[in-house]
């Protein structure tokens, strides 16, 4: 623990006051996003709880506002604060979830091909090169859609978030793959993988107790970057109408909803969830930002 | 007057840590014509020494004191653009590696052209045949047509070749050169050597060799220094120093190259390691390691002291020492 | 785990006419538009060496000679693309795939900076061969063992917890040395091991290895471009050229003398330390690629002793006293 507070890493962490603001906001993000249903005034989805009578109420300091709801409420009555933290929570989960998903994906696929090169490497990175011809959010779209024509709606239902999280996640894949492929191949030809090999070691064996250590720099960094990537793909979709599941709604669907009030006056249903979705991708990005230039070894 | 002087220069690298000094007290001074050797191993700071003079220390490395001279006026304290006019005009480099000295983009005889424009008063047509002189001269065959020719369609030899040619074309009075034949093999190693010698010779550059392969320094160097831990601790004439060193660390250092000519059961090493430079010793740097050593090796730090032929960073030689070396 | 030495040979180690090539072409597109064929580069081209037990064979020559790819095949790194190579009497690919006779066969490599995995503690670097040729049993056992060994090299026994980024260069490659020592080996393959060390540190990694050999019985076979290195070291020297040995001869009699053109270029090209004021004369010309090697004798470009022979027909080892060389000049008697 002291060795950490020691080291470089935390030292030009605590010399940018951006790094640190934005740590400072992300956690804050998390944790209230986390701690939801302790933390929020109100619980949106509690049907019973919802007065009617209090829809469309503006934000706090507004005329009509009340202190009860700060950031107004939406439609039917819920407060825009408990449903922006409740739709963080979900936007977080599937962003998280995804982005894991990926990078195991990815990191796997990766050092497959850059150890065993030869077919394998091949076909894996041809797989890769295909779909990274397409944006991601079409292939997020595809895969979604598959799903949905396969599968009776009940069923969607139920499963449509794990097919979210997969949909991203797969979408994701190809670029830790193709970074983690290039370390690899470099890593391959190191003596201490030679060592490895004349001592009889077998390619599994090797590749994940020698070779996977070594090129998992980079992907702390890629990862940090894609879960803004991610959480910003599900709102999209969500935003399209094709992500998570009514019952469980994310910033994304709460955008959707809120749009259509914005131009009869009740702008803030749409707004405040948009600018909580913005402060949360921004400051995990400037932390993915300050991450990859601290552990670039050669801007030290 | 000396070409170069170099005088107290003190290099410092300021960390988190606190401040490093990388060079500390270097005195040296090269005279026309003359090929002074700088050896060392590795974290010495012999590279760093060129560096300086060039005016390519990477940041944050800065000069913290002391003085360059060339021809008697100062070079360490100017401008990025003065210091520019000056390299490769007044001085030129050779690095380790041709390949990444030379752009792998343009070919060879633009390099070439371009340097001597930049310098010399010559119109393009005039730098173009000038351009082939040079090739012709380190020993490039069919230079004409080779003028054309990329870096990379060179071979290694060939390519340190045009290095030299493009460190010599813009006839500077000095050359500093970095390690210019480690990357090569032994028999190309001998001839670069005696083509570098040559031209020297002819166009009464000096040179500043760095290096820390001794058996270069033999061949081609009229003085050498010997540098550890970031200061000079012997120079003299190449023969005294290679053979009779006096300070001991130069002593073990040419004692530990081990013989072409005999078998020995045991190679005479010196024991321990440099130390890094975050961790000098007190007194002289070479303490912790001497065979030698007294009290006052511990306190003080020696500065270069006639010792015989050579000069000595060692307190055996000051006047009082307990036993002569 | 007991070691059976089925096969007791005299040699510990023995090639015939070891090859190795590497398919170099371009890619077929390319290939198809320039219309060229394909390329081979013939690293290794018919080397034939015997090492005796306890002794040190050095194989030295400049780039692209194939001496480092000689080391890599001997010790299973690569497949010969032709010949034998014999392991204590057995072929090498039956040892490799007997963990019993794989573990007598250890590498020292010439980079300390990539030979040590930087994710991993020097212990576990040292205790890997132990661990996976189940020599010791238990982590304690282990960590005692991995102490010995570090002592053994010069280093000290806590060491064990730090990585190898906390070490200088000489300090890792006795890391590696250790690392090499802990499966008990009786063949060491040494590809370069003090080429990129300071030179006093080069002496004490020299002695050292000449210490464990007298001391372990080891046989090396020894890599390296520094002749006078490779005198130190060796019982035996082979000088390779382009991929094919030129010269073999116990080391005083290589050195006193030399008899192949290029062996004699090579000891003339050396920097004088002794400054005898020798007139050398440096040999001409560059190596040529091992792609497109010369015909007949390799050396025949650069050789002042050529003729039409030497362009025509490869030259093959032929003994002359205690040496063989491979020299159309030395067989006619030419060579003075």
């Amino acid at each position: 623990m002291r060795a950490f507070f020691d080291s470089d890493i935390w030292w030009s962490f605590t010399r940018s006051w951006v790094t640190m603001g934005s740590a400072i906001v992300a956690f804050i993000c998390v944790a209230g996003a986390i701690a939801a249903p302790l933390l929020a005034p109100h619980n949106p989805f509690d049907l019973a709880s919802l007065e009617l009578m209090d829809a469309f109420k503006p934000p706090s300091w507004a005329a009509e506002g009340d202190r009860v709801y700060p950031l107004g409420t939406d439609d039917q009555g819920r407060d825009m604060l408990s449903a922006i933290m409740y739709g963080a929570r979900v936007s977080l989960l599937v962003g998280f979830s995804a982005t894991l998903f990926a990078t195991v994906l990815g990191v796997s696929m990766g050092l497959l091909a850059g150890y065993l090169g030869g077919a394998v490497d091949a076909a894996l990175m041809r797989i890769a090169d295909i779909q990274l011809t397409f944006p991601s959010i079409l292939v997020a779209l595809l895969i979604d859609g598959i799903v949905r024509a396969a599968v009776p709606r009940e069923v969607h239902d139920q499963i449509a978030l794990f097919v979210v999280i997969l949909a991203i996640g797969v979408s994701e894949w190809p670029k830790f793959a193709r970074t983690v492929r290039g370390s690899t191949l470099v890593e391959r030809n190191k003596e201490y993988v030679l060592a490895a090999r004349v001592i009889g070691l077998g390619r599994f064996k090797i590749m994940v107790q020698h070779v996977l250590p070594n090129v998992l720099g980079p992907v702390l960094v890629i990862g940090t970057l894609n879960l803004a990537l991610a959480i910003l793909a599900e709102a999209t979709l969500s935003f399209l109408g094709v992500g998570v599941p009514p019952t469980q709604p994310s910033l994304g669907t709460l955008i959707r909803i809120g749009n259509d009030f914005l131009f009869s006056g009740e702008w803030w249903i749409t707004i405040f969830p948009g600018v909580a979705l913005i402060i949360m991708v921004l400051s995990v990005n400037l932390l993915g930002d300050w991450l990859r230039d601290a552990l670039n070894p050669k801007l030290r | 007057m000396s070409l170069l002087e170099v005088r107290n220069l003190r290099v410092e690298f300021p960390t988190r840590r606190g401040i490093l000094v990388a060079l500390d007290d270097v005195s040296f001074s090269i005279a026309p014509g003359e090929v002074l050797g700088v050896v060392g191993e590795s974290g010495a700071g012999k590279s760093m020494t060129g560096a300086a003079i060039i005016g390519l220390l990477e940041p944050p490395g800065r000069i913290a004191g002391g003085q360059i001279l060339l021809n008697g006026r100062r070079i360490d304290n100017l401008r990025y653009d003065e210091m520019r006019r000056i390299r490769g005009r007044e001085i030129g480099a050779i690095f380790q590696d041709p390949l990444t000295t030379l752009n792998p983009l343009y070919t060879v005889g633009r390099q070439l052209v371009e340097t001597i424009t930049t310098h010399l008063p010559l119109n393009p047509a005039q730098a173009q045949a000038r351009a082939i002189e040079w090739l012709e001269r380190v020993g490039i065959p069919v230079a004409a047509q080779r003028i054309d020719s990329y870096p990379h369609e060179f071979s290694g030899g060939m390519r340190q070749r045009v290095v030299i040619a493009l460190a010599l074309c813009a006839e500077p009075k000095l050359i500093v050169a970095d390690e210019p034949t480690t990357a090569l093999d032994v028999s190309i190693q001998a001839q670069v050597i005696a083509l570098l010698k040559g031209l020297a010779r002819d166009q009464g550059t000096a040179m500043m060799l760095v290096t820390h392969d001794m058996g270069v320094i033999a061949e081609a160097a009229d003085r050498v220094a010997v540098m550890y831990a970031g200061r000079i601790v012997e120079i003299g004439p190449v023969r005294e120093v290679v053979k009779h060193a006096r300070h001991p660390y130069s002593a073990g250092l040419m004692a530990s190259i081990p013989p072409m000519d005999r078998r020995v059961d045991k190679l005479a090493a010196i024991e321990g390691s440099m130390p890094r430079l975050s961790a000098i010793p007190q007194g002289c740097a070479y303490n912790p390691r001497c065979p030698k050593i007294f009290t006052r090796c511990v306190v003080d730090r020696p500065d270069l002291i006639p010792a015989g032929t050579t000069e000595a960073a060692c307190w055996l030689y000051a006047p009082g020492a307990p036993h002569r070396g | 785990m007991h070691r059976e030495h089925r096969i007791v040979a005299e040699h510990m180690l023995e090639t015939r006419d070891l090859a190795r090539f590497f398919d170099v072409s371009r890619p077929p597109i390319q290939r198809l538009i320039s219309r060229e064929g394909r390329r081979t580069l013939r690293a290794v081209d018919g080397i034939s060496f015997a090492i005796p037990k306890g002794t040190t064979l050095s194989l030295v020559g400049e780039s692209g000679c194939g001496k480092s790819t000689v080391a890599r095949l001997v010790v299973g790194l690569y497949g010969p693309t032709r010949g034998e190579i014999r392991f204590d009497g057995q072929s090498l690919a039956t040892a490799r795939a007997d963990p019993a006779q794989r573990s007598r066969m250890q590498m020292i490599f010439q980079d300390p900076y990539a030979s040590l995995n930087p994710r991993w503690r020097v212990a576990d670097i040292i205790a890997e061969p132990l661990r996976a040729f189940k020599l010791v049993d238990g982590r304690e056992a282990q960590q005692k063992r991995v102490g010995e060994l570090l002592t053994q090299v010069g280093l000290s026994p806590l060491d064990a917890i730090k990585f190898p980024h906390e070490f200088s260069g000489g300090q890792r490659q006795r890391i590696s040395i250790a690392r090499a020592l802990s499966s008990n080996p009786e063949f060491l393959v040494c590809d370069e091991p003090t080429s990129a060390l300071d030179v006093s540190v080069q002496a004490q990694i020299l002695n050292l290895m000449k210490d464990l050999q007298a001391r372990l019985g080891l046989t090396f076979l020894f890599i390296s471009h520094n002749l006078a290195v490779v005198r130190q070291v060796s019982d035996r020297i082979g000088v390779m050229y382009l991929g094919r040995i030129v010269e073999l001869a116990p080391a005083e009699t290589l050195f006193t003398t030399p008899r192949h053109p290029y062996t004699r270029a090579l000891m003339e090209a050396i920097p004088d330390l002794d400054m005898t004021g020798r007139t050398r004369t440096p040999v001409g010309g560059e190596v040529p690629s091992p792609i497109t090697p010369p015909s007949g004798c390799a050396f025949h470009p650069r050789c002042p002793l050529a003729n039409e022979r030497c362009r025509a027909e490869r030259p093959e080892l032929k003994s002359r006293a205690d040496a063989q060389i491979a020299c159309h000049a030395v067989e006619e008697g030419r060579a003075a």
